[in-house]
């Protein structure tokens, strides 16, 4: 007896033939012309380099300051100069060495929460949308509370029991991103679950752990994906934003959220301190979003509505 | 429908009862309150003395236990920072001021993300819908604190003295709730274009046209009302985070309101606070939850029958 190959179902992800996702994808009438390529491009220059070859591109200490040089203003401004382009802040540390460090801090935190969500969401949504019951019940619930939790003052109270520290900001924004991931899954997997494809994989005999990672995941993988990229800006913000209150990253590390809180009292003197990061901060996410959008439409132009 | 109701009631109240154990695990982690609240020259007689008063010497069940009786009283026991008060008397003080920043900001929200959204989706292409969905992105991505902050730098340069710290005549008003409302209609205003979108492609709006119905009216009358029921959710939402206050936005302005209370009680291990808040906070998103999720069952049908995974 003969199993009928599934992915070869009209509408299963994987119905096209071995030629990989992207290919298939820009074989049809997709072009090059609508990548996003400035937002990308300030990902790569703005985050990615920066914090993978930091120590390589910077002269001066990050954590360190020349006193004698505090509050430089920027290159372009009268008074400053050429060896601190950003100019520095009150302790003399050059603020382009800081943000460019603070790109490692939030490339590291994002990747990390980002990781963690998407694990959680994805399997505890795979478990409710494809088995509903008391799981669904159970995960559902779930979902709800911790839509529900108030983060912010969790946050500090945890921060204030054992301390900030890069760990304990990782754990926090993950404990609560799981949770709009498990959302977006179940719902898709609710709607893959009643598909032919499923059906006739039950029929076959397959057991629900192999339907679920051989036909239901790469269904909503898509979705997956966009909403990584999504989410990467939220996090970014709300760690930074956790930061600035002192709840995330300690002082003295550069995180763009802590560099703001810096040069807050100072705006009036040296603007520059509190403008570039913020500036970090507002260009990386804006270009995750604009990414994550068009993913969005590249990938499933169905999506597009739902948002 | 009664069904329906009791269950959902169920769900918020293990909510709020998971809420009160978890944020009550959390204040007790935080270590001894006496750390930071008692002066240094306190003897240890007066502090034990304070500890009982407060109960930290017993066990932590009795602890929790009599957590629950406070907060059943609706006291939430003294507050550890005001002596004289109870907890619930300082968020009462404080809720007025977090209360009305909340309504003003709702009212910016609503008044600038719903028309621009309307107009984004009805003259798609063009440069409102550019502008729109500009907006839309930049409020999105602009992280509040530092919005804040520029805007103060920016009045305080430009204009000079208006109020930009604390809470005092309307105008203090102003720039707290730009900052609090400018997530809330990007996001409402994305919801709206593409709730709009989506009905203005239906065959009854097709027909509406066929009849000659002007432009105006076939937007405003036949895809308004449709398209109006998608962002309910968002509404809900956005109630809560009026009412229970923005902490980030309430300490760049130092806005008196329950946000910044937040703040100060987390760093001064006030627990009777703490908890309270937490438990204010989950309690309102709860019960907003279960007000959409039944306006959701009037209006949707489907939902009511006990077809209900939609919800």
């Amino acid at each position: 007896m003969t199993v009928p190959d599934i992915t070869r179902q009209p509408g299963h992800a994987g119905a096209a033939p071995r030629q990989g996702l992207w290919q298939a994808r820009f074989g049809r009438r997709r072009r090059l012309d609508r990548v996003p390529w400035i937002p990308i491009a300030i990902i790569v220059l703005l985050l990615l380099l920066p914090a993978i070859l930091a120590d390589l591109i910077t002269v001066h200490d990050p954590l360190r300051g020349v006193l004698r040089d505090r509050l430089t203003p920027p290159m372009w401004v009268d008074g400053g100069s050429w060896t601190y382009p950003l100019g520095t802040d009150k302790q003399g540390r050059d603020i382009l060495t800081r943000i460019i460090y603070g790109a490692r801090i939030s490339l590291a935190v994002s990747t990390i929460t980002i990781f963690f969500g998407l694990l959680i969401g994805s399997i505890l949504g795979l478990l409710a949308g494809y088995f509903g019951g008391w799981i669904d019940w159970i995960v559902s619930w779930l979902i709800d509370t911790f839509f529900s939790l108030p983060g912010v003052l969790l946050a500090l109270v945890i921060v204030a029991a054992i301390g900030p520290s890069f760990a304990t900001i990782v754990v926090i924004l993950s404990v609560t991103i799981w949770a709009p991931f498990a959302r977006q899954v179940r719902g898709e997997t609710l709607s893959v679950r009643e598909t032919d494809f499923v059906a006739r994989a039950q029929v076959a005999g397959s057991r629900p752990l192999r339907i679920l990672a051989r036909h239901v995941l790469p269904n909503v993988a898509n979705t997956l994906i966009v909403m990584a990229t999504l989410q990467v800006g939220v996090v970014i913000i709300n760690e930074s934003s956790l930061s600035f209150i002192g709840a995330g990253i300690p002082r003295p590390n550069p995180s763009w959220g802590v560099m703001v809180a810096d040069g807050r009292d100072l705006m009036l003197v040296a603007w520059w301190i509190s403008f570039f990061p913020g500036l970090a901060i507002l260009l990386v996410v804006l270009s995750f979003n604009l990414t994550g959008d068009w993913l969005r439409d590249f990938l499933d132009p169905k999506l597009r509505q739902r948002q | 429908m009664a069904r329906y109701i009791l269950i959902n009631s169920f769900r918020g109240l293990l909510t709020i009862i998971f809420v009160s154990v978890v944020v009550f695990a959390l204040a007790r982690l935080t270590g001894d309150p006496m750390d930071v609240l008692a002066p240094t020259d306190m003897s240890d007689e007066d502090q034990d003395a304070l500890r009982a008063l407060w109960g930290l010497d017993r066990p932590l069940l009795d602890q929790y236990v009599i957590f629950v009786e406070s907060a059943v009283r609706g006291d939430f026991g003294p507050s550890y920072l005001y002596r004289s008060e109870t907890a619930a008397d300082v968020i009462l003080d404080r809720l007025p001021a977090s209360l009305y920043l909340g309504i003003v900001a709702t009212i910016l929200t609503i008044v600038v993300g719903v028309p621009l959204g309307i107009l984004s989706a009805a003259k798609r292409g063009t440069i409102y819908d550019a502008i729109g969905r500009g907006f839309a992105l930049f409020g999105q991505s602009v992280p509040e604190f530092w919005l804040g902050i520029i805007l103060i730098w920016v009045v305080a340069v430009q204009i000079g003295p208006i109020p930009t710290s604390g809470m005092g005549t309307w105008q203090s008003y102003i720039l707290p709730s730009i900052v609090i409302s400018i997530f809330g209609i990007a996001a409402l205003l994305r919801l709206f274009r593409s709730a709009m979108l989506e009905t203005l492609g239906t065959e009854y709006i097709k027909l509406a046209r066929l009849k000659g119905l002007s432009e105006w009216r076939v937007v405003c009358k036949h895809a308004l009302k449709p398209a109006a029921i998608a962002p309910l959710t968002f509404f809900g939402q956005l109630a809560v985070r009026m009412i229970t206050g923005a902490t980030v936005v309430e300490i760049v302005f130092s806005w008196p309101g329950v946000g910044l209370l937040a703040f100060e009680a987390a760093n001064a291990r006030d627990f009777p606070i703490v908890q309270a808040l937490a438990l204010f906070v989950a309690t309102c998103v709860v019960v907003m939850n279960l007000m959409i999720d039944i306006a959701y069952a009037y209006i949707d049908p489907r939902v009511r029958l006990g077809e209900g995974t939609a919800a």
